[in-house]
């Protein structure tokens, strides 16, 4: 699924036109990424909770030649289901 | 951010629709991406990221309250893979 699938069934199940199904996905991502990015999180009761995790800096490995390298802090999203989500795909198919 | 205060920022940012209504189309958004996940399907938003099921092995684990040993059996969980974007804009 896609995000135009996403706003066809907003388009079919509720009637708003096309474009404006498909502008209305665009800005709940928008204000998602926005509020991410300022490093506030974001609960969906029911769906789950998108994150901000700060990492340390820490040392890796170039795996192809071994040459230790430094990786430097960042912030990065995470993502926790909520148990309803957990629960509605534990008898799913597995196609993915 | 809760989804009240999601569904508020972008009724303010629409005309047209009332709050109400905006409530119920970002419902159907979440639910949607929901139900792609319980039939097996996968969710790929692009420059946002991806949603899929990752396999959990079966494991021993312990019931905490009666220090029991028990099964945890495989399962299937929801997973968030962050997009290029999302990943650029959050550690900006």
């Amino acid at each position: 699924m896609r995000k135009a699938d996403i706003a066809s069934l907003i388009h079919e199940r509720h009637g708003l036109p096309k474009r404006e199904a498909a502008a209305m996905v665009e800005l709940i991502l928008d204000e998602i990424k926005d509020t991410l990015s300022r490093g506030e999180e974001v609960k969906i009761a029911g769906f789950g909770n998108f994150n901000v995790r700060k990492k340390r800096e820490r040392k890796g490995r170039n795996p192809k030649t071994g040459e230790e390298i430094g990786i430097t802090p960042r912030r990065v999203v995470t993502f926790r289901a909520s148990p309803v989500f957990k629960d509605s795909v534990l008898d799913s198919i597995h196609s993915n | 951010m809760t989804k009240a205060e999601l569904v508020d920022s972008i009724a303010r940012k629409v005309d047209g629709l009332t709050r109400a209504q905006v409530d119920v189309l970002v419902g159907t958004m979440f639910a949607s991406i929901k139900d792609a996940l319980a039939v097996g399907d996968k969710v790929e938003i692009r420059g946002f990221g991806s949603f899929r099921l990752r396999d959990r092995a079966a494991r021993e684990g312990r019931n905490p309250k009666t220090g029991e040993l028990v099964t945890v059996p495989a399962k299937r969980v929801p997973f968030f893979k962050a997009g290029k974007e999302l990943k650029e804009v959050v550690d900006a």
